[in-house]
């Protein structure tokens, strides 16, 4: 019963932050069609900052959410105006930009991870917070994992009402659907593009505070959770949001069953599911 | 002076890659891969470590190890648009099949099945993914990398105690002329293809692949068969370079590094003639080997920016810039004649 | 002899039936019309046929033989070719590199490189374009890349052409050189099957057409009983379309 409970937990902590991770992905390339394989770099920034926050300047991860949150979205916002507007202006066709966004992306990638490396050195970091226990029926769990559950699913929460309820979200969803025919109908497309860049930027840089206060990080942290993100993204159909929360959640509670049997053996189940969605549903749940 | 010997053989590298690609041009398909000029341009190549200090041709095999990535990778990804990031995979996959078979077979048995083995690899892989659009297939190959790691790391730790492997050495030289075979075969492979009838369908398939399969192309097999192919002299040259290291673990076998630099070195040097991705190598690896023990994090850091540059203000690569310039002077001629 | 066969012939996308238990035949060397307004499925029902999608329920025969499920290229092979409403050309490949295609891979024989360029080059003269050749397929002008796909078509050594749409977009004259040229491709044996607006050109060069509205097929006959049927005229007096008669 214990060990029940703790998996559960452990996999729902987990799942909502991959839900968090892999919406952030799919509002940049279901919206911004930018397939972003940098988004894990995000993450790693977010996690590396807070440890620096933390250790040198004694700030609470909880507060660092707030901080890195916002900063992680302004770099996402300058990142698409400077980078992937450019892009999109000189691409032929809406294939050639896909493809030579996510070349870019992928650039992207290795520039931030090495100036991360040259920042903080490949050592592997991390720091204690909130490392009280409490106990439910008896067993034991680890109070930050469950302030990590619960921020994680509020953000989530955040974001679909911001979606569904708001204005701007209204112009997010019609630009998901069409971009040239939002722009038309008075859609300001090419700030709906870089805001939601920058929106998911955002989302993976808290994810990476979130992550920080429960697993070590390093400056290279950054390829297994793109690689988590990218099959929760395929798991739950590419351009869909609320697939990928499901998928989210779905793939952590796997992961963390796995895990219980054998920590070693969690990325190739997850890989496993990947492959066998690509023979059968490629896709996804709610995939259109 | 030991960069002098390098630079010529460079240039007689790219020699003979222009040469293909002026063949390629031609309207006969004449065989004539083996012209004067392009065998003297091999005899200096295969003799170099008789008249050159051995730095010169160790750098030379660590050039020509991105060269048959780069050109390998460029002959399926580059007229498909199937961006593959499984180089790294195929070149690993070559590595352990050295480490493991190396100490019992004779060497070129061992690079053989590094290629047989990579070929095995890539089939699964295109059989799964090369049927879907392109984004799951560029998408799998990365994650190949990782997953690969991951479980060479669950199984060394479970079964065999210990972490890495002690290879067999290799010759210097041994190693330089195999991978220059390798490199020859390559070249004389990507004309073959790009030659014949597969040629013009892999064009097609990265054009409008569904007007290419109503035209009687079957493009899954044409797909998967190319990108099997080319994966051999991937895993080929894992396997020889890997008796030039002589430690290994799942980390330095398997590095996405190595499946970002092809992509870079082809888009660099231009997609369009067979000598782009040629030029592209030569250029990028030659810094490469420069700058990687003095500045490993500023040079991979400057070749992420040179690739979002390239990407976004010079998409044909280097090839599109000496186009442009020679139609610049043709121009001129033409206005003033 | 029945040269395409389709019986009840069906396709859904999501909850809605874009093509309905279709069932239709094509004789020999008869050029056969399909008709309907925008959204009835003529498209959907050629993509049926090229295997471009797959009918479920319904079975569709190429001479007899159940292609029903059968690969895009194999049933190229067999000897069905098409066109494309939104021209799918080779864009950075010269006009006869695109021909080419057509005689190389779709013939169902092996063929060498000699002979495929000599067919294509047959091709483009039959249809008018050797002059332009050597030029990139996206340099062309609308009406040439139609005729380009023809071309392209007509190298595989089709015994079947479907033709989406070819005077989409045509001028006058443009339109009455393509009607001259289905003349001459029927006259060469082969058997055409054509979507079309414009109804002059229905009306002139087919001997039978069928008409879809809402995925089913409405009326089936002669151009004379078609333009009279009361059906039709009913299903077409909703609609602005160019019967440029």
């Amino acid at each position: 019963m214990e060990r029940f409970l703790d998996v559960t937990v452990a996999g729902l902590m987990l799942g909502g932050l991959y839900a968090l991770i892999a919406m952030g992905m799919s509002l940049q390339y279901g919206v911004a069609r930018v397939f972003n394989i940098a988004h894990g770099e995000f993450i790693m920034l977010g996690a590396m900052t807070t440890y620096t926050l933390f250790t040198v300047f004694h700030v609470s991860p909880l507060l660092a959410v707030a901080i890195c949150g916002p900063l992680a979205f302004v770099l996402g916002y300058v990142i698409h105006r400077l980078m992937f507007r450019k892009l999109q202006i000189s691409a032929p066709s809406q294939g050639v930009f896909e493809s030579s966004s996510m070349l870019a992306s992928f650039g992207l990638m290795f520039v931030i991870q090495n100036l991360a490396l040259l920042i903080w050195g490949p050592e592997i970091r991390q720091y204690s917070y909130m490392t009280q226990t409490f106990s439910i029926l008896g067993a034991q769990f680890g109070l930050r994992r469950l302030v990590t559950l619960v921020f994680a699913v509020g953000i989530g929460a955040v974001f679909y009402l911001f979606l569904a309820r708001t204005r701007i979200g209204k112009a997010i969803r019609a630009a998901g659907q069409d971009a040239s025919i939002a722009g038309l109908m008075g859609v300001n497309i090419n700030w709906v593009l870089a805001l939601c860049f920058g929106l998911g930027a955002a989302m993976a840089g808290a994810a990476g505070v979130l992550i920080s206060m429960c697993y070590p990080d390093s400056a290279i942290m950054g390829q297994e959770y793109l690689t988590v993100a990218i099959i929760v993204v395929v798991l739950g159909g590419l351009g869909s949001i609320p697939g990928s929360f499901i998928g989210g959640f779905a793939l952590g509670i796997i992961g963390s069953i796995v895990a219980f049997w054998d920590t070693g053996l969690v990325m190739a189940a997850f890989y496993a599911i990947f492959v066998i969605l690509l023979l059968v549903r490629p896709k996804g749940i709610l995939g259109k | 002076m030991e960069d002098l010997m390098v630079g010529i053989n460079l240039l007689a590298i790219l020699y003979i890659s222009w040469f293909v690609d002026w063949a390629l041009k031609q309207k006969k398909s004449k065989a004539w891969l083996f012209s004067g000029l392009v065998l003297i341009m091999l005899a200096v190549l295969i003799t170099l470590p008789y008249y050159g200090p051995t730095y010169s041709y160790i750098m030379l095999t660590g050039i020509l190890m991105y060269l048959i990535l780069t050109v390998s990778w460029s002959i399926f990804s580059g007229p498909t648009g199937y961006i593959s990031l499984a180089p790294a995979a195929f070149f690993g996959v070559g590595i352990y099949t050295s480490a493991i078979l190396g100490k019992e077979f004779p060497v070129l048995i061992v690079v053989l099945f590094g290629g047989l083995l990579s070929v095995a690899l890539a089939a699964f892989v295109g059989a799964i993914t090369l049927r879907l659009r392109g984004i799951y297939f560029i998408v799998f190959t990365f994650g190949l990398v990782l997953l690969i790691i991951s479980v060479l790391l669950w199984y060394e730790i479970k079964f065999t105690g210990t972490r890495g492997r002690f290879i067999v050495a290799a010759e210097n030289d041994m190693i330089y002329y195999i991978m220059l075979g390798i490199m020859v075969l390559l070249f004389i492979t990507g004309y073959l293809i790009k030659r014949s009838k597969y040629g013009l369908a892999l064009q097609t398939i990265g054009q409008n692949e569904e007007a290419a399969a109503h035209m009687g192309i079957n493009v899954n097999a044409v797909k998967i068969a190319v990108f099997a192919i080319t994966s051999i002299f991937m895993g080929m040259a894992g396997a020889i370079m890997a008796m030039r290291w002589t430690y290994l673990d799942p980390y330095s076998a398997f590095d996405v590094f190595r499946s970002f630099l092809p992509v870079l070195m082809a888009i660099f040097g231009g997609m369009k003639r067979f000598y782009g991705p040629v030029l592209g190598a030569v250029i990028l690896a030659f810094l490469e080997e420069k700058l990687l023990t003095e500045f490993p994090y500023y040079y991979k850091l400057s070749f992420g920016i040179v690739l979002i540059l390239v990407i976004i203000y010079l998409p044909d690569g280097l090839v599109g810039l000496v186009e442009k310039f020679t139609r610049r002077i043709q121009g001129v001629k033409r206005a003033g004649a | 002899m029945r040269v395409l066969e389709g019986e009840k012939v069906t396709k859904y996308f999501g909850g809605l039936a874009a093509v309905s238990e279709v069932d239709f035949y094509v004789e020999q060397g008869e050029i056969l019309g399909l008709i309907g307004p925008n959204g009835a499925g003529k498209t959907t029902l050629f993509n049926l046929i090229s295997a471009a999608l797959v009918p479920k329920p319904g079975t569709i025969k190429f001479k007899g033989v159940n292609i029903t499920g059968f690969k895009p290229y194999k049933i190229c092979r067999m000897g069905v070719a098409r066109t494309f409403q939104t021209a799918k050309i080779f864009a950075n490949l010269s006009v006869f590199e695109n021909v080419k295609v057509g005689s190389f891979f779709g013939t169902g024989t092996s063929v060498s490189a000699a002979e495929s360029a000599r067919v294509a080059q047959e091709q483009l003269e039959f249809v008018g374009l050797a002059g332009v050749s050597r030029v990139p397929a996206r340099d062309l002008t609308l009406s040439h890349q139609k005729r380009l796909e023809v071309a392209r078509a007509l190298a595989t050594q089709p015994e079947l052409l479907l033709l989406d749409e070819m005077m989409a977009g045509l001028n006058q004259t443009e339109v009455a050189e393509s009607m001259e040229l289905i003349k001459r491709i029927r006259a060469k044996g082969i058997t055409i099957v054509m979507i079309e607006h414009v109804m002059k050109a229905i009306m002139n060069v087919c001997d039978r057409i069928i008409v879809l509205h809402h995925g089913k097929k409405i009326a089936e006959g002669t151009p004379t009983e078609i333009v009279n049927s009361p059906t039709v005229i009913e299903v077409y007096l909703g609609e602005k379309s160019d019967a440029g008669s």
